[in-house]
C-alpha cells in the first residue's frame, strides 16, 4: 500500500481510501509517543525542511517532533529570521532548499496556492501546513483521526462548524473531507464570515449557533483570528461572543454526548467558554496529540 | 501453476507446539519473567497458542505482545512497495524479561534482526529466545531459532505459508512451487 501522490496539497484532491489509508497509518503510529523511547528508525538519513512564512506553535512543533520520532532530521525555517526579510522570493528560496537535497518540505504561507506553486517547480514532496484561507489538509487529517476514534466512524454523524468559515482553512479542510467520509456537515456564524456559494459544497448553512449545533453529535469551534477585527467583520469580540461563544447552556441542545474540539489556538471566553473547553465533551488536546502520529504517518508514506 | 503440498497437518502443528511448549519451560525453568511476543502477522496467533498451551502445562498465564516491525525493515527505502502498517501492541514491560520472540516462518532472519532492535528500544530484556513453526533455511544474517516446531528443507523459489486458524482443526503448513 503507497500513497501514489508526490504531495499532499489538500484534501479537496485526496479519494476517501486515501484518506482511509493515512487514518489507518496513522493509528499505529500512536503507540510510538507512549514509549520511554519515541524513536523508531524508518526515515533515518531522511532531511524534511519546515518551511513556516506564518506564525505557528502547534503544526510546526508537531511537523518537527513527527519526524524526530522517526528518525529524520529535521530543519526549521520561519521568515522572520531568513533571507525573505531581505527581499529573496518564494520560488528563489524554494530552489536554494532544493538544492540542498532535502526530501519533504513542509510549508505555510498566508498566500493561498502557494505550495501548489512549488510543487511544481521543485522534485521534493511537499505537505501543506496551511495556505492562505485555503486549504490545513493535516489539520482536517487529524480531526477526521480524532472524531474516528472516539465514535468509531465518521458517516452519519452529524457535524457544526462554527465561526468564520470564510477565513478559516480548517473550515475548508474538514468541509472537503467529512462530506467525503459521509457526515453531515452544517456550518455557523456570522454572515460577514460567511462565504458566498458555500453551499455548494454539500453542508448546510445557518446564521444562528442554536440552530446549527442542535442534536449534532460534534462541534468545531473554530478560531477567531482578533487581527482581522479592523476589518469590521464583526463589530465587537463582546458582540460576537453574545451570539457565538460555545458555552455551558447552548452546548445542552447538541446530543449528550457531544464532543468539542477546536484547531487552537483558542481565544477563552470568546468563541469558547473556558469550562467548555476544559470541560468533559473537549477532545481539543486528543486533536493535538493525534496530530503527530497524523504528520507521522504523512511522513511515513511520502518517503521512499 | 501452483501446487500445494501440506508438510504438516493440524495434529502436526498441534504436536509441534505442544513440544515447544514443554522446552519453553524446560529451558527458562518456569514461568517467571517469561513473555511471549508474536510478530505481526503470522506470529501472533502462534503466540497466542503457545500461550494457551503453557496456561494448561504450567496453569500460569504468560503476557503476550504484538509486535509490528515494518518501521525497522531493512528495506523500506529500497522498495517502492510500503507495508501495510500495523499496530505494536506490548502492554508490560520488558526490562529483565526473559522474551520469548514467536513468528511462524523462520527464512532470511531479517525479520528477527527487526524484532530485535525494536524490542531493545522498548527496554532491556534479560534475554531473548526465538521460537518458530518452520526453520525453511536460506538465512542471510547470523540468527538461530531456539525451538523449531519443523525444519522444512526448501528452494528459495517456494514459498511456504502457515495457515493457523482460531478453531485449530483446519490449521496447516503447505509449500507451494511457484
Amino acid at each position: 500500500m503507497k500513497l501514489a501522490r508526490k504531495d499532499i496539497l489538500g484534501i479537496k484532491e485526496l479519494s476517501v481510501d486515501e484518506i482511509n489509508l493515512i487514518l489507518d497509518t496513522a493509528e499505529s503510529f500512536i503507540e510510538i509517543s507512549t514509549r520511554d523511547i519515541k524513536k523508531v528508525p524508518t526515515l533515518r538519513g531522511k532531511t524534511v525542511i519546515n518551511l513556516f512564512y506564518e506564525p505557528s506553535t502547534r503544526t510546526r512543533t508537531s511537523f518537527e517532533i513527527a519526524a524526530k520520532r522517526l528518525s529524520a532530521d529535521a530543519v526549521n525555517i520561519s521568515a522572520s529570521t531568513s533571507s525573505v526579510v531581505k527581499g529573496e522570493t518564494l520560488i528563489d528560496t524554494a530552489m536554494n532548499l532544493e538544492a540542498m537535497n532535502p526530501d519533504i518540505i513542509i510549508m505555510r504561507h498566508s498566500a493561498a496556492g502557494a505550495p501548489h506553486i512549488l510543487s511544481g517547480l521543485i522534485k521534493q514532496s511537499i505537505i501543506n501546513a496551511g495556505d492562505g484561507a485555503h486549504e490545513h489538509p493535516t489539520q482536517a487529517l487529524l480531526d477526521m483521526m480524532t472524531i474516528r476514534e472516539k465514535k468509531g466512524k465518521i458517516e452519519g454523524l452529524k457535524v457544526a462548524i462554527v465561526g468564520d468559515i470564510a477565513h478559516s482553512r480548517v473550515a475548508r479542510s474538514n468541509i472537503y473531507g467529512l462530506t467525503k467520509m459521509g457526515a453531515n456537515v452544517t456550518v455557523a456564524g456570522p454572515a460577514t464570515m460567511m462565504p458566498r456559494d458555500i453551499d455548494k459544497l454539500g453542508v448546510r448553512v445557518c446564521y444562528h449557533l442554536e440552530e446549527a449545533i442542535k442534536d449534532v453529535d460534534i462541534i468545531m469551534v473554530l478560531r477567531i483570528q482578533l487581527e482581522r477585527q479592523e476589518n469590521n467583520i464583526f463589530p465587537s469580540l463582546r458582540e460576537y461572543s453574545n451570539y457565538y461563544c460555545l458555552n455551558a447552556r447552548n452546548i445542552t441542545l447538541a446530543k449528550d454526548d457531544v464532543l468539542v474540539m477546536h484547531p487552537g489556538p483558542i481565544n477563552r471566553g470568546v468563541e469558547i467558554a473556558p469550562d467548555i473547553a476544559d470541560g468533559s465533551h473537549s477532545i481539543i488536546l486528543d486533536q493535538v496529540t493525534n496530530g503527530v502520529a497524523i504528520r507521522m504517518a504523512l511522513l511515513y508514506l511520502l518517503t521512499g | 501453476m501452483k501446487t500445494g503440498k501440506v508438510v504438516l497437518d493440524a495434529d502436526g502443528i498441534d504436536r509441534s507446539i505442544t513440544r515447544i511448549a514443554y522446552e519453553i519451560l524446560e529451558r527458562n525453568k518456569g514461568v517467571e519473567d517469561l513473555v511471549l511476543v508474536g510478530i505481526r502477522a503470522g506470529g501472533v496467533s502462534l503466540a497466542e497458542k503457545l500461550r494457551e498451551k503453557i496456561l494448561r502445562i504450567e496453569e500460569a498465564d504468560v503476557p503476550v505482545g504484538i509486535l509490528d516491525i515494518t518501521l525497522y525493515r531493512d528495506d523500506l527505502l529500497t522498495t517502492n512497495r510500503k507495508p501495510q502498517l500495523g499496530k505494536t501492541d506490548i502492554p508490560f514491560s520488558l526490562n529483565n524479561k526473559k522474551v520469548v520472540l514467536v513468528d511462524d516462518v523462520l527464512f532470511t532472519g531479517r525479520t528477527i534482526r527487526a524484532a530485535m532492535d525494536a524490542l531493545i528500544d522498548f527496554g532491556r530484556p534479560k534475554l531473548i529466545q526465538l521460537a518458530v513453526l518452520i526453520d525453511r533455511g536460506h538465512r542471510e544474517l547470523p540468527i538461530r531459532a531456539d525451538f523449531v516446531g519443523k525444519n522444512l528443507p526448501s528452494s528459495l523459489w517456494e514459498e511456504v505459508s502457515v495457515n493457523l486458524t482460531e478453531a485449530n482443526e483446519r490449521d496447516e503448513v503447505v509449500i507451494e512451487d511457484e
